[in-house]
């Protein structure tokens, strides 16, 4: 009678999480790991005949690792910075506004889900929409034209800044509303005493949205920067369908996985694998760094009192 | 500490999972190209008398077969409904078709399953290249029975090694006697390296001119086709031409895409040799963009219009438009230029073009591992190689179609009128320009050359980057498309 019985309920939880880690493991783990193998192999197929799969060591890696992939993953960080900067700072401000008590926005329902409505259109449909009304002949140049605003007609997609410029502003008006949204969950969970004590004690709503908004709600950030980091290394169906696949004018805005996309139409699974190893590297290596970056180590906010105090206390000793 | 573990887990996790899902397919909403497409579906009304089936096959035709008895099921892949329809129309065993038009149901109670896949950016070969390696395993009705292919790629289909499509002979169709009347290129096209044919067409796509009647009378002072043909018999004269209409303010062509089927079609080598794995660009090809850049910058094509399929080249055919005209079949008059056209009927009128060449073709194919032998060659017969079921779908779609002799006939008979063309008989054209095509020089990698190039070469046309970029741009296109090439020579 040595056994300690203690009633535990943990094995249940891991049955129920269970077919997640089973469908995981079918159709994404092992796919993954055949990716990998398959990057140091000879394996495409040319009309309908199969070559391969022999293996060729790290020759498809060697293939890619050039200056063009360097070039891709540049246009890919151009898109996703230019298109991330204006959407955080919207989404911000208008987490901000709707979840501020003191203001009373009237309607917030009905604006919440009309700032999410362009996530719900197709990425594709969105881009043949800003593809068809940014052509030249298109609506908005027609507009422009009438207003008299210009004189001759702007060729929006053939200059690097205007398709990259139209990709950005397809990416944002897609997913600032997602942002706000899942900002402003994260805002009204913040306690309301919080924000009344520090009215009480003078606080202005600015001080109050950078002291007391944006570190309580650094987690979420965290995580919206991460995902929409991995979203926009990924980036591919807005570029994709606005330039019909080849990134022009001469392929600025050719993303890393148009490049993929590219590969596997053959399909050439070497070359794809390889790529996919590295992206995924890179992905890795991206998150590390937002993860350190974002990592609280000072909960309480007492590490950053304490070298205030000190930087205080040195300054009060230098003027005396 | 154990929070940390977890959420560096979970993080990871979830880069995993995001990252092993890269590469999705595409959509691409725009229409595909180098096929005709027709609206009409009405059930046939028996108009053919098909060829009596005479049941006895080639000794080879077993090694095409999975088995001798007619499957219940046909399995037709293509990319639009245009064979449908056609078949609708002639094949005298249609009873009917179902709403969606995904299955058509014939006499003796087989039924007809059609898959559709979009042309576009490969996705029909992709599709359809994955079903026929499966074909061995699949399931008897699963089984692929037809399949159709464009010129663009039908070498790919016909090549004698891959062996998917079945020879005509095998199917007991005699291409020399069975398909005389058709035209010889179509044949030529349809075969493998050693002369077998492995499919058939209905229809041949010689290219005209085709003009907008108010501007011709605007600028030369007539619109009558053949003195307007002289103002286009050859490059040089067409270039004199496209000044006058400049000075009116009209571009004699929309883009440098308009052109190049011309120049493409008369390329000395294929663009890969079989065997090879470079790929050839020929003289006609630089030719082609030496000629596109001057044009361009002389402001004979229009500087908007990139390309075609796009919504710039559908509104370049609108009323308001200052295009003088277009290369195209008579596929591209009916589904391209007429859909798109806002103004009166009988603007347009149809000349001889600078030289003939050919644009499209959708050819028909019987599927190795197929069960429906028979059926096969009652519909390849009803469909290619009946003069009077031809003439039928070129009275209902105006194709031009794959018979000598039936399009001499509308081409002399004044009685045939096509009343967008002005109530002109664009036959009389289309018809000697059918005759002097020459198609010796596919590969299977042309599709790819194709697109690429012209893609490519875009932004050399619109001066956003030098000769030699765009030819770097093309290499590396072309190798992300088709692994297996290894070099791109370019003429001296």
């Amino acid at each position: 009678m040595k056994k300690k019985k203690s009633i535990t309920r943990a094995k249940w939880g891991y049955l129920f999480i269970l077919p997640f880690f089973l469908c995981y493991f079918i159709f994404s783990f092992i796919p993954l790991l055949d990716t990998i193998r398959y990057s140091f192999y000879e394996y495409y197929r040319s009309g309908l005949k199969i070559v391969g799969p022999n293996f060729v060591g790290l020759k498809n890696y060697a293939g890619i690792l050039g200056p063009d992939l360097f070039r891709y993953m540049g246009n890919t960080f151009i898109l996703w910075i230019l298109g991330f900067i204006p959407q955080i700072v919207i989404a911000l401000v208008l987490a901000a506004w709707f979840s501020d008590s003191r203001l009373k926005i009237h309607g917030e329902g009905f604006f919440k889900v009309v700032i999410y409505l362009p996530n719900l259109i197709m990425a594709s449909a969105f881009a043949m929409l800003f593809f068809t009304m940014f052509s030249t002949s298109g609506p908005i140049n027609n507009l422009l034209m009438d207003f008299g605003i210009i004189k001759k007609k702007i060729d929006f997609m053939g200059s690097v800044g205007g398709t990259r410029t139209l990709i950005c502003i397809m990416n944002f008006l897609m997913w600032f509303g997602n942002t706000s949204i899942m900002l402003m969950a994260a805002i009204m969970g913040i306690s309301p005493d919080l924000f009344e004590a520090a009215s009480i004690d003078g606080c202005n709503p600015l001080q109050a949205f950078f002291r007391i908004t944006l570190p309580m709600i650094r987690p979420i950030l965290s995580y919206t920067l991460i995902v929409s980091l991995i979203g926009g290394l990924q980036m591919f169906d807005v570029p994709q369908i606005f330039t019909n696949g080849q990134g022009n004018p001469d392929r600025t805005s050719y993303t890393l996985i148009m490049w993929l996309n590219n590969f596997l139409k053959a399909p050439d699974y070497g070359r794809a694998g390889a790529l996919s190893v590295y992206l995924f590297i890179v992905s890795g290596i991206l998150c590390f760094f937002v993860y350190q970056m974002m990592k609280d180590d000072d909960q309480d906010g007492s590490k950053k009192a304490a070298k205030k105090q000190k930087k205080l206390a040195k300054q009060l000793a230098k003027n005396a | 500490m154990r929070k940390k573990v977890i959420s560096t887990l979970l993080a990871t996790s979830m880069v995993l999972g995001l990252t092993a899902c890269g590469g999705g397919s595409s959509d691409n909403g725009s229409s595909n190209a180098g096929s005709s497409s027709a609206g009409s579906s009405s059930a046939s009304s028996a108009s053919s008398s098909s060829e009596q089936s005479d049941g006895e096959a080639s000794a080879d035709l077993s090694k095409y077969v999975s088995s001798t008895d007619e499957g219940k099921v046909i399995n037709i892949w293509c990319w639009n409904d245009e064979f449908r329809t056609r078949v609708e129309k002639v094949y005298d065993q249609v009873e009917s078709t179902s709403e969606d038009g995904t299955v058509t149901k014939l006499k003796d109670g087989t039924e007809i399953h059609w898959t559709v896949n979009p042309n576009q950016d490969g996705v029909y070969q992709q599709k359809l290249d994955e079903a026929l390696l499966k074909q061995a395993d699949a399931a008897a009705d699963d089984k692929i029975d037809m399949f159709l292919s464009e010129t663009d790629y039908v070498t790919k289909y016909t090549d004698a090694d891959a062996d998917v499509a079945i020879p005509l002979d095998a199917l007991g169709i005699d291409p020399n006697s069975d398909l005389a009347d058709q035209y010889p290129f179509t044949k030529t096209v349809a075969s493998d390296a050693s002369g077998v044919q492995r499919g058939s067409t209905w229809q041949a796509c010689p290219c005209l001119f085709v003009y907008r009647r108010d501007i011709a009378k605007d600028v030369f002072g007539t619109d009558d086709p053949d003195e307007i043909h002289a103002k286009v018999a050859d490059w040089a004269t067409m270039k004199a031409s496209g000044e006058e209409l400049k000075a009116k303010g009209y571009f004699t062509l929309a883009s440098y895409a308009d052109t190049f089927r011309a120049y493409g079609n008369s390329i000395s080598k294929p663009w890969v040799e079989s065997g090879s794995t470079e790929i050839n660009v020929d003289q006609k090809i630089m030719e082609w963009i030496n000629d596109s850049k001057e044009w361009l910058d002389a402001g004979l094509f229009d500087k908007n219009i990139k390309g075609q399929w796009n919504d710039d080249w559908n509104k370049a055919m609108g009323s308001k438009s200052k295009v003088f005209g277009f290369l195209m079949p008579a596929w591209g008059i009916d589904f391209v230029i007429k859909p798109n056209w806002d103004g009166k009927e009988g603007s347009w009128g149809a000349c001889d073009g600078p030289l003939s060449f050919n644009w499209g073709g959708s050819f028909v194919h019987g599927c190795a591992g197929t069960d429906n032998a028979q059926h096969i060659k009652d519909i390849i017969m009803a469909v290619t190689g009946n003069k009077d079921n031809l003439i039928t779908i070129t009275k209902e779609y105006l194709d031009f179609t794959n018979t000598q002799s039936g399009m001499k006939e509308i081409a002399e008979d004044a009685s045939f009128k096509a009343d967008f063309l002005g109530g002109e008989n664009p036959y009389k054209y289309f018809q000697p320009a059918a005759d002097s095509i020459q198609m010796t020089t596919l590969s299977s990698y042309d599709q790819g050359c194709v697109e690429l190039i012209q893609n490519s070469f875009s932004d050399y046309f619109q001066g956003k980057v030098d000769l030699d970029k765009a030819k770097a741009n093309f290499e590396k296109a072309i190798k992300e498309r088709y692994p297996d090439i290894t070099a791109v020579n370019w003429p001296e």
